[in-house]
């Protein structure tokens, strides 16, 4: 593995381990604040669970990230990853509980001031919606589920010591569900944008079940997360313990609940798939704020016991450390990556250049963009993707238009070579998908989209599923796929 | 089901046997057991004070009150075990300063229903024929009040929506138990009995009624507790 890959990777477990030490409060610190579990034991579930959800379940959420903001280079990476663990560690140093999430967007979003590149704004107001209906939801869930607890004890009726001894359990089960569901909704945040560049290589484990790629580096996260957990978690364990509501057992365990089904339903995959499967609209699967969803629930579970009890000056600590955290990881990265570039002589960006060339302008045609501005801009070039926005500006274009004007004129020449097929390409690829690339051999692409539809024409096993929800894992295959050839034969 | 020897409790085989569960219903147990010798503390003095005021300070009467000193004896062994238990093994954290707080005050009715036995041993105090019914009636009264503060301590580790039924009882035999020994009191003082034999009397008066008042005083515990533990 290259040296200087591991280097870059390690902004990357920093962040992981900002947000083990910020994060097991979230799980854990109502349960450890009412002394009813202990610290060490809290700790040592918590590593283990994240790190399960982070290699079986993670991923549901790094597209999002990934569409925020494409930072292409291994050093803007290693930067964005920086910006948003400083912002999360000063948080964390003032016992705040911060959100990674809200971190590492405020951080992308500074990739993409400093590389000029357009901010995908529905992606940012997906994760926004993400955030502002995550905690509502805690709260709805956190409030329904109290009632139900409540009613349950007084038909049950169980002895004190035996009610101790099964909020114990269910603490820690609770809790065990919290730390997977974290893991599996928020390690995106924090190898997310390695993803493209992981130097891992696909292997087997005794012959059962196959480690991506992005498994191992979900792995490598997932223990960066659980050295946090054991080193520096037990400040906002304490903040979320006794800070901002002093809870009961009981209801500190319908806390930890509420936080763990509300992770769960923004993370799985497999709830996404079942929902579409019987025609439900599905939840989109972005990496919400677990210190939001915490907030939220416990300020459920107030309202319904008696909110004069809400500490609401930690609640506006609590409030401000969140609006804080982006703007910080925002402005981190991008005089962190002003330094990298000019002293360091990195590149922090891949300088994309978009072209209007008559491939674009007739897709865009076809998805049914006006006219006039289509004849204004065919054969057109731009610098940058923000370029290319205030030109059309004046246009009055939808979002999703723009992010189809950036998405169809990007250039990306590749020239098909296949001989630059490694060993690596042709375990991965299926014979129908290397027969496609063959049968390309020579021919230039402008665009990776124009690419894309030549191999979908030679080959089914290139097409991608007319399902969003339901083909999404083959889809993101051949996506990497595409990445990886494009990369490979890429024309300089 | 199974009937457990001791104390005829009913037991689930399934959670009886469940190795994570065991601990805690032996510490279950010992609670029960505590409040059973505080209740049946209360059955003994009853009979002590009926023995001593219709024979007097017969041998029968001695029985009764070694009989309360065992259970005093038994109850100060069980508490001493159970709060070590909620200690060392860190159960119940958010309760268990409240639950030994109770276990002290409930302990400190029976030292007193003791107390009280050892004064008619020792002093033998000669109660004239016409207020021994009311001494018997006080002490009914007294005993019913913590007969009910027992169910109360019970409702709060069980079924925390019933104390307060029981507390409202504990506060009504506590104010019969009053209104009789102002009576008896004021009788005694209007009699034409010497001082000292007055003064005497409602020392005894007193002892027996403030058995009542310390129950009152533990069920007033017993209200906060309960509005803390509230889920």
């Amino acid at each position: 593995m290259d040296i200087v890959v591991i280097i870059f990777l390690t902004s990357g477990l920093f962040l992981g381990w900002a947000l083990g030490a910020n994060h097991l409060g979230n799980i854990f610190g109502t349960a450890v604040g009412t002394r009813m579990i202990r610290f060490s034991t809290a700790a040592a579930i918590c590593s283990v669970f994240v790190i399960l959800g982070a290699v079986f379940s993670g991923g549901g959420t790094s597209e999002t990230i990934g569409k925020l903001g494409p930072v292409n280079t291994l050093a803007g990476a290693f930067m964005v990853a920086l910006a948003a663990a400083i912002a999360v560690w000063i948080m964390t140093r003032a016992a705040l509980p911060v959100s990674t999430t809200h971190a590492i967007v405020g951080a992308i979003v500074g990739w993409n001031v400093f590389s000029a590149t357009w901010t995908d704004i529905d992606s940012l107001i997906k994760i926004m919606i993400g955030w502002i209906l995550g905690p509502i939801l805690a709260a709805v869930f956190a409030i329904a589920l109290f009632y139900l607890t409540a009613r349950l004890l007084r038909i049950v009726k169980p002895h004190m010591l035996f009610l101790d001894a099964y909020t114990r359990l269910g603490l820690i089960l609770a809790g065990a569900f919290g730390a997977y569901s974290l893991g599996a909704n928020n390690i995106a945040n924090v190898v997310g944008v390695f993803i493209p560049a992981s130097p891992f290589v696909e292997f087997q484990v005794a012959g059962l079940f196959t480690v991506s790629p992005a498994q191992q580096l979900f792995l490598l996260g997932g223990i960066a997360i659980a050295v946090g957990v054991y080193t520096y978690s037990a400040k906002v364990v304490h903040t979320i313990g006794q800070g901002l509501y002093t809870l009961s057992p009981v209801s500190a365990w319908v806390v930890v609940m509420a936080h763990s089904l509300v992770l769960f339903l923004f993370a799985s995959e497999g709830l996404e798939r079942l929902l579409a499967h019987v025609g439900l609209p599905t939840i989109p699967l972005v990496p919400i704020s677990s210190s939001e969803v915490i907030v939220g629930a416990v300020l459920g579970v107030a309202m319904v016991k008696g909110r004069h009890h809400i500490r609401w000056g930690m609640l506006g600590r609590i409030g401000v450390g969140w609006a804080m955290t982006p703007a910080l990881a925002g402005i981190a990265c991008f005089v962190g990556l002003f330094v990298l570039q000019n002293v360091f002589n990195q590149v922090v960006y891949d300088s994309a250049r978009y072209q209007f060339t008559p491939a674009a302008i007739e897709r865009l045609a076809h998805a049914g963009l006006p006219r006039a501005v289509l004849d204004r801009l065919n054969g057109q070039s731009f610098y940058s993707s923000a370029q290319l926005e205030s030109d059309v500006a004046s246009s009055a274009l939808a979002r999703r238009d723009i992010a189809q004007l950036i998405e169809a004129a990007r250039l990306d020449p590749v020239k098909v070579q296949p001989l630059r097929l490694g060993p690596k390409e042709y375990a991965r690829l299926t014979a129908g998908q290397i027969h496609a690339v063959y049968k390309l051999a020579g021919q230039s692409f402008p665009h990776r989209w124009l690419f894309a539809e030549a191999l979908a024409r030679e080959s089914a096993d290139w097409r991608p599923g007319p399902d969003p929800v339901l083909d999404k894992a083959r889809n993101r295959a051949l996506r990497d796929h595409i990445d990886t050839l494009a990369r490979l034969f890429r024309e300089n | 089901m199974v009937q457990s020897a001791k104390k005829g409790r009913v037991q689930m085989p399934a959670t009886k046997d469940f190795a994570l569960f065991r601990r805690t219903r032996e510490l279950e147990n010992e609670i029960d057991e505590f409040l059973n010798k505080i209740s049946e503390g209360g059955l003994a003095f009853r009979l002590g004070v009926q023995i001593y005021m219709n024979h007097g300070p017969t041998a029968e009467f001695e029985e009764k009150l070694y009989h309360v000193n065992s259970l005093e004896n038994t109850a100060d062994t069980l508490r001493r075990s159970i709060e070590t238990k909620l200690y060392s093994q860190t159960l119940i954290p958010e309760s268990r300063g409240d639950v030994l707080g109770l276990l002290e005050t409930m302990d400190s009715v029976l030292n007193l229903m003791e107390g009280a036995l050892w004064g008619f041993s020792i002093e033998t105090p000669d109660v004239p024929e016409e207020y021994r019914v009311d001494f018997i009636e006080l002490t009914d009264r007294v005993v019913l009040s913590v007969d009910e503060l027992v169910k109360a301590a019970r409702a709060f580790f069980r079924n925390i929506e019933a104390v307060p039924d029981h507390n409202h009882k504990v506060m009504f035999y506590e104010k019969e138990a009053d209104k009789l020994s102002t009576k008896l009191k004021r009788a005694i003082f209007g009699s034409k009995l010497p001082l000292p034999n007055k003064v005497h009397l409602r020392s005894f008066v007193e002892s027996v009624d403030n058995i009542a008042d310390q129950a009152e005083d533990v069920a007033d515990r017993l209200a906060i507790y309960t509005i803390k533990r509230t889920v």
